[in-house]
């Protein structure tokens, strides 16, 4: 139905034309769903950007050729190509809140499309809408139909992204990252919606992640990408089972998944053994009966309600949760950026919650508990250098200065396996691993013994996520630091902790060992959680 | 989205590039950038050395050539007093500039102070400057200024308070906006996990970070602030004849427009255009040049 031929693109940029795409063939069948899986900068939404013709300025398609059902994709008019947006092939965008209009009630923008394809007039527009609603299975649609983007949740969002994309009855859905940012559960079901309502109505479908396990369970045919190409193709079992290609065998081993240990997502070749560690029964961190209320604008908002757990010398402890759950408010109090509204925080044996946040960058403490930040771009300041963000903790709280600050600097850069030459670089100069690996040379720059790690790899692709979290794993047995690890994904969790503990609604509902909470979960809701991330078939049978 | 742009790995550069190589580079990469700069060394170079380029004293009364139509021995014509127009045009660059640079600089420096302070710590603090600063904001300058005069005396220092005065709300505004949507940033909070206080937080980290697009509003303000110092004069407030000042040239020049005398007003006007379009054309390599993002 869709067939792709040598599809090249290049982009327009300070220095010179970047291809972005190096011919790339594919074809899509009636009523199959392909799955193009790549990282980052593979290419991979440029290929289907340029088939919808919606590349951004800049950007050309240099050669090959795209024709879908007949007709030339890369030379229709841009009024036919209007009409095969929509109507014939349509598409779902990464962040659902962003592809909505926020000030248009969600029910007017399904609406519009189905106007702008006389699928609907005015008299009949709202009752449509309402049935493409339904469709979705959005429950008690026609009063959602007044609601503003902002009033619903991600995964409500999605799906109404769904609506207006199925609206018109697509042949062909493109999906970019559909669920990226959505909680496990919640990307669960809208994947579940969505294959389902392919297999209803026949249509065809691409769905582009950079998530492995997620393509390999809702696709019928899998094209890797890398650096505008694809290096392999072929049905999820076998690309997993006997990957051909060397990248894929590398994306297949950093997929965290049942059973994998942290030192089997890194390519073969690298592995080195754990190195051991002492997990002693003296306890580092007690928090006991921690609750904060935010006051709310409709009263008082429970985000932690009464939540208690230790850290041990040596131990690493998972505080796992979905979005909301506490687990963030959780962790800004242990790290004193926040104040509890009561409950204690012993840190040492010290009650921490006593010293009030606002002065707590003063407090000797300060320098024993650190953080690695969730996004490394954000909580990297653009306008310091590395050098200067390494310097910060060792000026302010080592009161290094001069020679002997920059010596640890570039002792630091080695230990986190950050080249020295990057030291002087701006982060929007650094990769997404090499950002992260200076958060981290910050963060253990004044030797601390507890490190709170806030779901340090969700933004980095899964062979640098491999490599971030092999690289923790060395610096807590060198350092003899305690983790704190913060994170919505069981199996990322797993890899590096011993103990889990599970948050919903500002409650732990489930603690316990790693290898227990996994195996034999006690709370439903860990179950849950656990069975909504995505399964990828066993790797070349532990070969 | 971010596949699109993946820029070819760069060569680690030999040494850590220069604020100055960056400002080159900016320099390089925009005409118009380039001439902005050239246009504003123009004016810098007629301030500084004003009076000695002029030809004649600015202040010199010569009735026998009073009037006179531009030529070779005055280029831009006489006035009334028989007074070189061009040489008076020259000179006044420097008092025009100092008037105009230092409204603007005294209300970035509290602009920038007021707005950071309400953007960081919020509350009532925030509440109450932004009423204050939105009463500002609702006063027409040219009263404003009637009333400092009135109250002050009429002297050029009143003129720079008041039209500083004018224009505090707009910096604090833009940097309270600024500062707020970085307060709860990740490197703002990094910086507090690294043992800064709040104070070195806002002024070191977060605070730059706004520099780029204040920037842009430093460079629209100082063509607003000669409008204003000029528009001043133009009414008798603060520069006071016979300084020679644009303002009040293009002041006493229209009344002789209508008889013919065009060039006593039309010359100090062009040279009024000029800076206001210079500063103008200033402000996108102002602000690229603060932005270390600029720099690939």
């Amino acid at each position: 139905m869709l067939s792709i031929k040598d599809l090249a693109v290049a982009f327009r940029t300070r220095r010179g034309e970047v291809d972005a795409v190096r011919g790339v063939s594919f074809d899509v069948a009636e009523g199959e769903v392909l799955g193009i899986v790549g990282e980052s900068g593979s290419g991979k939404s440029v290929t289907s950007y340029a088939l919808m013709r919606i590349l951004d300025a800049g950007g050309r398609i240099k050669a090959g050729e795209a024709t879908y059902g007949g007709v030339d994709l890369r030379r229709a008019s841009e009024r036919d190509m209007q009409g095969i947006r929509g109507r014939e092939i349509s598409m779902i965008f990464q962040n659902p809140r962003a592809a909505l209009n926020p000030i248009r009630k969600v029910g007017r923008q399904i609406e519009d499309v189905l106007r702008r394809h006389a699928r609907a007039d005015r008299q009949n527009g709202r009752a449509e809408a309402i049935r493409a609603m339904e469709a979705v299975r959005i429950n008690d649609a026609a009063a959602r139909y007044d609601a503003y983007p902002f009033e619903l949740s991600g995964g409500m969002c999605q799906r109404i992204v769904c609506a207006i994309a199925l609206a018109c009855d697509p042949r062909l859905l493109v999906m970019d990252e559909p669920t990226t940012g959505l909680d496990i559960t919640t990307q669960k079901a809208v994947m579940e919606l969505v294959t389902d309502l392919i297999r209803a109505r026949a249509m065809s479908a691409i769905l582009i992640t950079h998530d492995l396990g997620l393509a390999a369970q809702y696709c019928d045919r899998l094209v890797v990408m890398k650096d505008g190409e694809i290096v392999e193709a072929g049905d999820p079992g076998a690309l997993f089972s006997r990957p051909a290609h060397a990248y894929t065998r590398k994306l297949v081993d950093a997929t965290p998944r049942a059973g994998a240990s942290i030192r089997s997502l890194l390519p073969a070749e690298v592995r080195t053994p754990e190195p051991p560690r002492r997990i002693t029964d003296e306890a580092l961190l007690e928090v006991r009966d921690l609750v904060k209320t935010f006051a709310g604008k409709s009263g008082p908002v429970h985000a932690v309600r009464g939540v208690s757990f230790d850290v041990k010398k040596g131990q690493s402890v998972g505080l796992v949760g979905e979005s909301g759950c506490g687990k963030s408010t959780t962790s800004s109090m242990v790290v004193r950026l926040l104040d509890p509204t009561s409950g204690e925080i012993r840190f040492e044996g010290t009650d921490l919650a006593q010293r009030p946040a606002a002065g707590f960058a003063r407090d000797p403490m300060r320098s024993r508990i650190q953080m690695v930040f969730q996004d490394a771009t954000d909580s990297l300041n653009p306008r310091h250098t590395s050098r200067q963000t390494i310097a910060e903790p060792l000026r302010a709280m080592a009161g290094l200065r001069g020679r002997a600050q920059g010596q640890r600097i570039e002792e630091l850069a080695d230990l986190v396996g950050l080249p020295r030459t990057l030291l002087d670089r701006f982060p929007h100069q650094l990769s997404g691993g090499q950002k992260a690996r200076v958060g981290i040379a910050r963060a253990i720059a004044v030797n601390p013994s507890f490190l709170i790690l806030d779901e340090p790899t969700a933004a980095l692709d899964v062979s640098i996520q491999a490599i971030v979290l092999n690289l923790l794993a060395d610096l807590r047995a060198r350092l003899n630091m305690s983790y704190l690890f913060v994170s919505h994904d069981l199996h990322v969790v797993r890899l590096l902790c011993d103990h889990v503990v599970v948050m919903k609604g500002g409650e732990i509902v489930e603690q316990g060992s790693a290898e227990q909470v996994m195996t034999a979960p006690a709370d439903p809701y860990t179950a849950e959680l656990l069975s909504a991330a995505p399964k990828p078939p066993a790797p070349r049978a532990a070969a | 989205m971010t596949d699109a742009t993946i820029p070819a790995p760069k060569p680690a550069s030999p040494r850590r590039q220069g604020s100055f190589d960056h400002i080159v580079y900016v320099l390089k990469d925009n005409p118009v950038t380039m001439l902005a700069f050239a246009m504003f060394a123009v004016l810098i170079f007629a301030a500084v050395l004003g009076p000695a380029l002029a030809p004649y004293d600015p202040l010199a009364t010569d009735a026998a050539i009073a009037l006179q139509p531009p030529s070779a021995a005055h280029w831009f014509g006489t006035d009334n007093l028989g007074r070189d127009v061009f040489s008076r045009t020259i000179v006044a660059t420097r008092l025009d500039l100092l008037i105009s640079v230092a409204a603007v600089a005294i209300s970035f420096v509290v602009g920038s102070a007021l707005g950071a302070a309400a953007g960081y710590w919020g509350g009532w603090l925030d509440v109450a400057l932004s009423r204050v600063l939105d009463t500002i904001m609702a006063f027409p300058l040219f009263v404003l200024a009637m009333g400092i005069v009135a109250a002050l005396g009429n002297t050029i220092e009143n003129i720079v308070y008041a039209t500083a005065i004018i224009n505090v709300p707009f910096y604090a505004r833009l940097v309270r906006a600024e500062v707020n949507i970085r307060r709860e940033a990740g490197f703002a909070l990094a910086a507090r996990l690294a043992g800064n206080s709040d104070i070195r937080v806002l002024a070191l980290h977060i605070f730059p970070n706004a520099l780029p697009p204040m920037m842009v509003q430093v460079s629209l303000n100082l063509g607003w602030a000669i409008l204003n110092a000029a528009g001043l004069s133009f009414i008798g407030l603060g520069v006071r004849p016979p300084t020679a000042e644009w303002g009040i040239m293009v002041a006493e020049g229209a009344n002789f427009i209508v008889s013919g005398e065009w060039w006593l007003a039309i010359f100090p006007g062009l040279c009024l255009m000029f800076a206001v379009f210079t500063f103008n054309l200033l402000g996108d390599g102002l602000r690229d040049m603060v932005d270390p993002r600029r720099r690939t």
